[in-house]
């Protein structure tokens, strides 16, 4: 089994102001994917990014957000237990970013021996 | 006035009962015997002793107050007995504690013994059986043959499990003594696992003898209640185990021996509910949210309460909360019952798509389960052979009996339909 850390990336909508209950719809929606994993027994640690951002450059200047520049940003992250990358991409199926056209990056997570 | 009122020789079993944990956990604590054995050796012959002077003086006044007396006096004599053996140790004992000795055994000091024993019991070095076998006899009082029946076992096996437990406290025992308060919450945990346990253990084996497995459960509620009483303030997880001990309990007449294997609580006929249960379930399940901590108490509390109502937002909530109950730790029958609540809430498509990943392979209740949604989904052919496949694998009389009658209705259902 090895662990693979699945990234969620979209286009930042500054302009969208959700109503509480388009919140709610919205995190149901991801609880209920992150659900299905965690069913499997395939589930490790998963976090959503807020917009709050801060960006510290080699030079030593600091800019506001990550998204100033770029087109997509990280929303999230789930690591997850699978055989193969394969069988994570199985499990990125689904995830709600799709709905926002936004994508899933899937990385294999690095073991260090001592 | 009340007190006189005369105990009769039914009693006696209930007294003795009732009083063994108290006086095994006294003797063991207040009185530093650390010696479990020792300790139950003790009180077993304060109880002959009770039975031949009752049987021809009468049954005093006050039997407990008796018993209590008789037992120190006889840790007394156990010590004296010992001085002649060892001039060294003994004489220390004695003198260090003499003002124990002259006092009585009052209710508090019961308490204060009993509750540090259930934290010596459900020592986590020790395996889950061990440690409910222990539980049941020390903190509950349960005989040998009856442990035996609740677990499913026999005597011998049970006695065994007793010995090595008590052997292994034993040598344990400085770990197991002057827990400070952080150890005692750490260890909170594990007693909270094995009273659940406890509690499960009645809820749910499929023995015969229903007054004991009933009996399992109100005991457990009862040692749970008594935890609550000390550690609710710095702990809701308590307050959430009782909760969810109340909406369980609550059901437990209406639950029948053939009941359905997946658990569907829509079939049973919720007018036997104990309402008064759920009143309490509920007070308990509001008293538990004082606190930043979630633990998966709270969160199967909450699914419990939840079962009990039939609001519009119930099988959503359930959802909800089961897939929360999953990230905080994972088990075939919670990803189970997730699955079914997604039916209920999406669709039973939905939820077979799901149910298929799980790939619980070799588990009658998930086969259980997948048959119910494929009935669910009017495919009675599919519900059939899944049906079937749980037939294969069960073992318990009452569950084949009830798959072989689904297997029958879904036969018809196919002809017919």
């Amino acid at each position: 089994m090895k662990d693979f850390m699945l990234l969620f990336h979209s286009e930042p909508n500054m302009e969208y102001q959700p109503t509480p209950q388009e919140i709610e719809a919205e995190i149901k929606k991801w609880h209920n994917w992150i659900g299905g994993i965690a069913a499997q027994g395939k589930m490790k640690a998963t976090d959503a990014l807020g917009y709050q951002g801060k960006t510290l450059h080699t030079d030593g200047t600091i800019t506001d957000g990550p998204y100033v520049e770029v087109k997509e940003m990280v929303g999230g992250y789930l690591i997850c237990t699978t055989e193969t990358i394969e069988e994570a991409l199985e499990l990125a199926k689904g995830c709600p970013i799709f709905d926002v056209g936004g994508k899933v990056e899937v990385r294999d997570i690095m073991v260090f021996e001592n | 006035m009340l007190g006189h009122r005369k105990v009769e020789s039914k009693d006696i079993a209930i007294i003795f009962k009732e009083e063994y944990s108290n006086l095994v956990a006294v003797l063991f604590h207040y009185y530093n015997l650390q010696d479990l054995t020792l300790a139950e050796d003790l009180v077993s012959e304060t109880f002959v002793k009770a039975m031949k002077t009752w049987s021809h003086k009468g049954i005093p006044d006050l039997p407990k107050a008796w018993l209590r007396r008789t037992a120190k006096n006889l840790l007394v004599d156990y010590h004296r007995r010992q001085q002649t053996f060892n001039q060294k140790i003994a004489p220390n004992i004695l003198n260090k504690s003499d003002k124990k000795y002259s006092s009585n055994i009052t209710e508090e000091i019961i308490e204060d013994s009993q509750l540090k024993m259930m934290f010596v019991v459900c020592d986590p070095s020790l395996n889950n059986e061990a440690q409910l076998c222990l539980a049941l006899r020390i903190l509950s009082g349960f005989s040998i043959d009856e442990i035996a029946i609740a677990l499913l076992s026999n005597k011998e096996a049970i006695n065994k499990k007793l010995y090595r437990a008590k052997k292994s406290i034993k040598l344990n025992r400085d770990q197991s003594f002057n827990l400070s308060r952080s150890e005692y919450s750490d260890r909170l945990d594990n007693v909270l696992r094995v009273l659940y346990l406890i509690f499960n253990e009645g809820y749910y084996t499929s023995t015969n003898e229903l007054t004991i497995r009933h009996e399992l459960c109100w005991e457990a509620m009862s040692l749970c209640k008594f935890l609550e009483d000390k550690f609710s303030t710095e702990n809701t997880r308590v307050t959430a185990l009782l909760a969810l001990m109340c909406f369980h309990a609550s059901r437990l007449e209406a639950r029948s021996k053939d009941e359905n294997v997946i658990r569907l609580y829509d079939q049973q006929d919720k007018s036997k509910w104990n309402q008064h249960l759920i009143k309490k379930g509920e007070s308990y399940l509001n008293k538990s949210a004082n606190g930043d901590n979630v633990s998966k108490y709270h969160i199967e509390a909450a699914i419990a309460y939840w079962h009990t109502t039939d609001k519009p937002e119930k099988w959503s909530n359930i959802l909800h909360l089961y897939n929360n109950l999953l990230l905080i730790e994972y088990s075939p029958q919670t990803a189970m019952s997730r699955t079914y609540a997604l039916a209920k809430v999406k669709s039973p498509k939905t939820a077979l798509h799901e149910a298929l990943k799980l790939k619980l392979d070799n588990n009658q209740y998930y086969y259980c389960l997948i048959a119910e949604l494929y009935r669910m989904d009017d495919d009675r052919s599919q519900e059939k052979s899944y049906l079937q496949k749980a037939l294969n694998l069960a073992t318990r009389a009452h569950e084949k009996t009830l798959i072989q009658q689904k297997i029958e209705a879904a036969k018809i259902a196919s002809i017919l339909f």
